[in-house]
């Protein structure tokens, strides 16, 4: 589990963050939604420690990331997985290659284990076993994401970060995408932890839902409430499109 | 106050480069590949130059010095030390800052606005360490190899020069290149060099490492590397001398 506990951020003096509390379940797939420049992305890198929150606690299993050492930031981070918006493949490795660099790097496992685990990643993800000794820049965007979950469970994280999985995805190969976060949650019990403003992901997936709207929390509940919710910040946000406006008026009939 | 923060991230970072491999196998796998792309890579180039550049400067040293009082050997006198003393050292340093510097910085800078380095941070690698490092040693390493390359292949273009046309006797030429050789200012010019590796590499990754936004972003990145390590070669040039040789 993972706690967020009154956290502020700003970037040259300009606040982004405003005392945001949340918590983000154990084994299930939390997201935090928002309209573009929000704070989500910001909130997640804060959580994962790439932008120091000037205050606040973020408490990975009680272990308050804002308290750590250097060198315990190291360590926690070897419990987490992160799938990028862009993927950040290492375009220098094949696709098999990216996936046992973790594990190279990190792992005392010998040759043959180490190409074993990651052909057992990429055989989870559904990746064809063609793709596996290809460059990032030969294989598909959807393909791509795949990987890069590959990777991100190589080491068997605690928690799972994923920025905007979707971006880029054509609709069908968003929702395989998101089936197979929330399956590997389940299946792996980790955290996840998904920022997303894609509505099909939002429920699909959405199990713990954070709104944050202009850097405060607008809202919080599940994929349930979505419609039902008088929020004012949410309703903002969701009906928007006018698909959801008469999905939610057809619900009132 | 610009150029002092830009100073304290450059140290902040070289720090951070040279600390202990958080993998000394991939360290080591690592450096070769280093080595072959910014030190190997570059042979042709440093020899393609060098030998048009002895050839030119034979070709001048001859037209420009038709003296009686000056002996005709000294044209191969004078390829040589300025080949050893200033040529193969701090000008092609200048050439390789073009070339290295600029694929270090825009290896990293892509690297940098792809996300690619926020992976290896959240993965708990020290990115600086793991991507600089290796260019930075490699580099370092090469220099000695790519200064011996350009003063041989700059004496052989010059040789060339005396061979191919009437301008200068052979054995005049040669009896030049040998006549009072100082030993030392091959050692000075190897010492040049391995200080020009570390201002190229380390500069460059530099550049590309704090690298934001977007491909535009990164180019500028780029000429910031070249420009930069350029200048502080140019400096790190008189600096030297003065320690050294005056």
């Amino acid at each position: 589990m993972i706690e967020v506990k009154h956290l502020n951020k700003s970037f040259d003096g300009k606040q982004v963050l405003y005392d945001i509390s949340a918590t983000f379940r154990h084994g299930a797939v939390n997201q935090i939604i928002g309209k573009s420049g929000s704070g989500k992305t910001v909130l997640m890198k804060s959580i994962i420690g790439l932008f120091k929150a000037e205050s606040g606690e973020v408490l990975y299993d009680g272990r308050n990331l804002l308290d750590m050492s250097k060198r315990e930031i190291k360590l926690l981070r070897r419990e987490v997985g992160m799938l990028f918006q862009g993927s950040a493949l290492f375009d220098s490795m094949s696709v098999i290659e990216n996936v046992m660099y973790p594990l190279q790097m990190f792992s005392d496992m010998s040759k043959i284990d180490v190409e074993k685990r990651a052909k057992f990643c990429l055989e989870r993800v559904n990746l064809q076993t063609h793709a596996y000794h290809l460059m990032p820049g030969e294989i598909s965007g959807g393909m791509q994401k795949r990987v890069a979950i590959a990777r991100a469970i190589s080491l068997n994280p605690k928690y799972l970060f994923c920025d905007e999985p979707n971006s880029g995805l054509d609709p069908v190969t968003s929702l395989v995408i998101d089936k197979l976060i929330e399956d590997i949650t389940q299946e792996f019990n980790i955290t996840t932890i998904i920022n997303t403003h894609d509505m099909n992901s939002i429920m699909e997936t959405g199990a713990n839902i954070i709104l944050i709207n202009k850097g405060h929390k607008g809202w919080e509940g599940s994929k349930e409430g979505i419609f039902t919710d008088d929020n004012q910040a949410l309703n903002d946000f969701v009906f928007a499109s006018e698909l959801y406006k008469k999905v939610k008026l057809a619900s009132q009939k | 106050m610009l150029g002092l923060d830009t100073v304290g991230r450059y140290v902040e970072l070289m720090k951070r480069t040279f600390s202990k491999p958080d993998n000394w196998k991939m360290f080591w796998r690592q450096l070769p590949k280093e080595m072959e792309k910014l030190g190997i890579d570059s042979i042709g180039i440093i020899v393609l130059i060098s030998i048009f550049m002895g050839a030119i400067m034979t070709m001048q040293t001859v037209l420009n010095t038709e003296n009686p009082l000056l002996p005709r050997y000294s044209t191969g006198l004078v390829l040589r030390d300025t080949m050893l003393l200033e040529f193969a050292s701090s000008i092609m340093s200048l050439l390789l800052a073009g070339k290295v510097g600029s694929n270090i910085a825009s290896e990293i800078g892509s690297m940098r606005i792809t996300e690619q380095i926020d992976a290896l941070e959240i993965m708990g690698v020290n990115s600086a360490n793991y991507l600089i490092l290796p260019k930075v040693i490699g580099l370092v390493l090469c220099m000695p190899l790519l200064v011996t390359f350009s003063v041989f292949c700059g004496l052989i273009g010059g040789t060339g020069v005396a061979y191919f046309t009437d301008l200068i006797p052979v054995a005049d030429f040669i009896y030049g290149i040998q006549y009072a050789f100082i030993p030392y200012y091959f050692t000075y010019s190897i010492i040049k060099s391995l200080f020009f590796g570390f201002i190229i590499a380390s500069i460059s990754a530099f550049y590309g490492y704090y690298a934001y936004g977007g491909a535009l972003n990164v180019g500028r990145a780029s000429t910031n590397a070249v420009v930069n390590s350029s200048i502080v070669i140019l400096l790190m040039n008189i600096v030297l001398t003065q320690l050294l040789l005056v």
